[in-house]
């Protein structure tokens, strides 16, 4: 018997409608686990770099994480990864919500996709039957009402649906793929699912998943929830609200916005208002709130209530969650809530990524208003901020116009425009929007992070420890009951946040030293990895600081799934293959060092020198050579003789 | 406690029993729709206990509709051969909820609340357990405390009319003690 996992993939042809159920090799899960490693697999095995993301030949696959399905709590991501138009790179996105449980009752682990339908259709997975049907009736129709009408329409309440909007069948860049308040949005994969003509996948299963060691795993589980709930009296001391607390931001019961209006910039990713959080906002903004948040809720088996049903007057209810609530109010320069939560429920139902999205309209705005961009680009363009936002969200959705060419995101667009528009594509890396941050000090950390981070989205690296230094009478007490902090390292890292200082001899860019830098960064973004193949949410696990799963936990969390016997030692390499998988498939792509770097104005305060240094040897504490790309030794030690052997005949190693 | 009390046709026994009334309090206005319950519920039902679960097994369900705000969590309670003969729909709050929401009943109209193999139907029985547990698996996993647990011990007066050889033997425990009647009930039938 299998556990935790069902064993069986669906693998789909949607050129010939072909539908197969094919048992995956128990191997895989002891080398890979699941979840983002089988999937970073099956792309280095099926799709050669000579494919490019729009062709027939991409995979698009959703993948269930190890522990879906299980009682494990927050253990519901799928996770959908393919090769994204936008950055010609690996593409991997996370969604949350009640897909991927839903899926290996079902009785799969991976909805694998290939080959592009000549018309739109829809796939219904209900246990063993499996149909491709026709969505010639959903074209244009925005992605919850898809769901919404495929439920009625199979008479299955309990379907569970990921759909893409009008974006996705537009294939725009930065199309997301909409399930309920959840999206994988980043890097484009609504697009490639636009491309292969699929609106949506439609699931509901109803059959059993095994663990392997029942009483030890429910206790584990069980341990998590208390630890869930010792935390809410607990919110930790000396950073910010938002950050104090487990979940996702808490963006939906959090009304203090101090941290993120305050701290991050508008506009075109330029300004800072340090003044923007005045009495006046912050008692409009509470009653906004009030009235906008119906209810809080949560993602299966999980208490944290990151989401809300939103109810604006001008919109059928939605449900939203996270920092899109201010991602385009920030954008557009506009001071009014309610305007968030009206055009989020609009780009929802469009289905556009929340961060994306906002970036290349403010981008546009300022390209207008600096005269590359007129009126010939842009008939009727209002003066209003908000109504120029909601005008541009209908051109690039429909690609019509000068929406076509901002429908590529801020890289491709400032290229495509020229006249010196390239000048105001200062936040992408890696031909991706970067998150708005515009501060003084090089932070070394998350210098690494944004660079070599392959998944490119900076909340999906970070995680684990304070964003600043702490006020220096909680660090004591913040060491005290880290318990989330790797053995090996225990004693460094806690004198790290013991001595961290906003200025002197022990702040950035030169504290702490780069070897402890290394290793800071690569547990963060372990953690990540690890939480990829689990499919367990970030924020009960690589998100938050003190998360209720940690590396000492989490090897006997998956061992009493599974089976399989994996101590810390085992589960870091793993992960560490598994990264490198992710990597190769990117160098394999043409990654370079030179696209590692972080927009330039990101910080005022730049040391080249010391930069090239940091990367130098963070590269050399990952096995990778000088130019990034992972040794042979490196590959040879996680059992990926074969990618090396493929670097080689390719001249890339 | 015993007393005995004459009303003028017989002697009555009154006895005072203690009867535990177990309760899940749903609240749904705190509902977040995570369907922990479903997958515990269904967890400590499997066999062995916790090897698996299925929310379709459980034996409380949610029922969740998001785009009207609704979410209810609802127990199955009993079998029912034949589906009910009229409905009824709730408005609460301006939202009105479909006919059979708030139903338990494992009935033929609907797929809720049986297994899914067999069809057989599902019923909550308060994760009876040995040693019994705290509390039923449900409420315990509902940290947001939708689901709450109560019990009550009820004290219930039951009259109990004593015939005239019941009188008659308890005169006679009450003289010579239960285990001695006892021994001679038992002797005298040997005899005969
Ligand atoms: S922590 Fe929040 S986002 Fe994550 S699974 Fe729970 S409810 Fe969903
Ligand atoms: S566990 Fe509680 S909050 Fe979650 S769905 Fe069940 S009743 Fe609602
Ligand atoms: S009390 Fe026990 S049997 Fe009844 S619904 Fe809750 S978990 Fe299931």
């Amino acid at each position: 018997m299998r556990y935790a996992e069902t064993g069986y993939n669906l693998e789909i042809d949607l050129s010939r409608g072909n539908i197969e159920r094919v048992e995956t090799d128990p191997r895989l899960t002891e080398l890979h686990l699941g979840g983002l490693g089988t999937n970073a697999k099956i792309l280095w095995d099926r799709v050669p770099p000579e494919i490019e993301p729009f062709s027939p030949d991409n995979l698009l696959i959703f993948s269930t994480g190890l522990l879906c399905g299980t009682p494990a709590p927050g253990a519901n991501r799928t996770i959908v990864s393919s090769f994204s138009p936008q950055t010609q790179l690996m593409a991997y996105s996370m969604m949350g919500g009640f897909f991927a449980p839903e899926l290996k009752y079902a009785g799969y682990d991976k909805v694998i996709i290939r080959g592009r339908s000549p018309k739109l259709v829809y796939l219904w997975i209900n246990n063993d039957k499996v149909e491709i049907r026709d969505a010639s009736h959903l074209q244009g129709k925005g992605a919850l009402e898809t769901a919404e009408l495929i439920r009625q329409e199979l008479k299955e309440p309990k379907a569970q649906v990921a759909a893409i909007g009008l974006a996705g069948e537009h294939k725009v860049y930065f199309a997301s793929i909409e399930h309920m308040m959840r999206s994988a949005s980043r890097l484009g994969l609504g697009a490639v699912m636009g491309d292969k003509g699929l609106k949506a996948i439609a699931v509901r299963g109803t059959k059993d998943i095994n663990v392997a060691r029942p009483e030890e795993f429910i206790g584990l589980c069980n341990e998590i929830l208390k630890y869930i709930e010792w935390r809410r009296e607990k919110p930790i001391k000396g950073v910010p609200p938002i950050l104090a607390t487990l979940g996702s931001p808490q963006e939906m019961a959090v009304k203090d916005e101090n941290w993120h209006t305050t701290s991050f910039s508008w506009g075109n990713a330029r300004q800072r208002r340090p003044d923007f959080w005045k009495p006046e906002i912050e008692k409009r903004w509470e009653e906004v709130q009030d009235k906008s948040v119906e209810r809080l809720i949560s993602c299966y088996n999980c208490p944290m209530r990151c989401g809300g049903i939103i109810r604006h007057p001008e919109l059928d209810r939605y449900m939203m969650k996270c920092y899109s609530k201010l991602t385009y109010i920030m954008a557009a320069m506009a001071d009014d809530l309610a305007f968030g939560f009206k055009i989020v429920g609009r780009a929802q139902e469009y289905g556009v990524d929340g961060f994306t999205t906002p970036q290349v309209m403010a981008f546009a705005v300022e390209l207008y208003e600096a005269g590359i961009l007129t009126d010939q680009d842009m008939p009727g363009f209002p003066s209003n901020n908000e109504e120029r936002f909601f005008y541009l969200l209908e051109k690039i959705v429909r690609r019509e116009g000068i929406g076509d060419v901002l429908a590529n995101g801020v890289y491709w667009a400032a290229r495509q425009i020229g006249k010196g528009a390239e000048a105001y594509d200062h936040n992408t890396t890696k031909r991706h929007e970067q998150m708005v941050i515009k501060l003084g000090m090089l932070n070394p950390l998350y210098y690494l992070m944004y660079g070599t981070g392959e998944k490119l989205n900076i909340t999906q690296i970070e995680g684990q420890i304070p964003q600043a230094p702490l006020p220096e009478d909680v660090r004591e007490e913040f060491v005290r009951d880290w318990i989330q902090v790797p053995r090996a390292n225990e004693k460094e890292f806690k004198e790290f946040i013991l001595k961290w200082e906003p200025r002197g001899e022990y702040a950035f860019p030169f504290y702490p030293p780069i070897d402890v830098i290394c290793k800071l960064v690569e547990w963060q973004e372990t953690m990540h990895y690890i939480d990829d193949v689990t499919g367990v949410c970030a924020g009960l696990s690589s998100f938050p600081i003190k998360p209720p799963y940690h590396i000492n936990n989490y090897p006997h969390i998956i061992s009493a799934a599974t089976g399989l016997d994996i101590d810390e030692a085992e589960l870091w390499k793993i992960a560490k293959r598994n990264r490198n998988l992710v990597r190769v498939n990117n160098i394999r792509r043409g990654l370079k060092r030179k696209d590692e770097r972080p927009p330039e104005d990101h910080w005022k305060k730049r040391f080249p020198e010391y930069e090239a240094k940091l990367q130098d040897e963070y590269y050399k504490f990952k096995g990778w050579n000088s130019e990034g790309v992972p040794t042979k030794e490196t590959l040879n030690q996680l059992g990926l003789d074969y990618v090396g052997e493929d670097l080689e005949r390719r001249g890339i190693l | 406690m015993l007393a005995k009390i004459w009303n003028g046709e017989g002697f009555y026994k009154m006895e005072k029993k203690k009867k535990k009334v177990k309760v899940i309090k749903i609240d749904v206005e705190k509902c977040n729709g995570c369907r922990a319950c479903e997958v515990i519920c269904s967890a400590f039902h499997a066999n062995p206990k916790y090897s698996s679960n299925n929310p379709g097994r459980s034996r409380i369900r949610v029922h969740f509709d998001p785009l009207r705000n609704i979410y209810v969590p609802v127990l199955a309670s009993h079998y029912t051969p034949a589906e009910c003969a009229g409905r009824n729909t709730y408005i609460l709050d301006q939202v009105e909820h479909d006919e059979c929401s708030f139903c338990g009943a494992s009935c033929p109209s609907r797929e809720l609340f049986k297994e899914p193999d067999s069809s057989l139907p599902l019923k909550c029985d308060m994760c009876e357990d040995d040693p019994p547990q705290e509390k039923p698996l449900c409420v315990q996993w509902c940290i947001d405390d939708a689901l709450t647990y109560e019990e009550r011990e009820e004290e219930v007066e039951e009259e109990v009319k004593l015939d005239e050889m019941e009188i008659g033997l308890e005169s006679l425990v009450e003289r010579y003690g239960l285990q001695k009647v006892i021994d001679t009930v038992v002797r005298m039938s040997k005899k005969s």
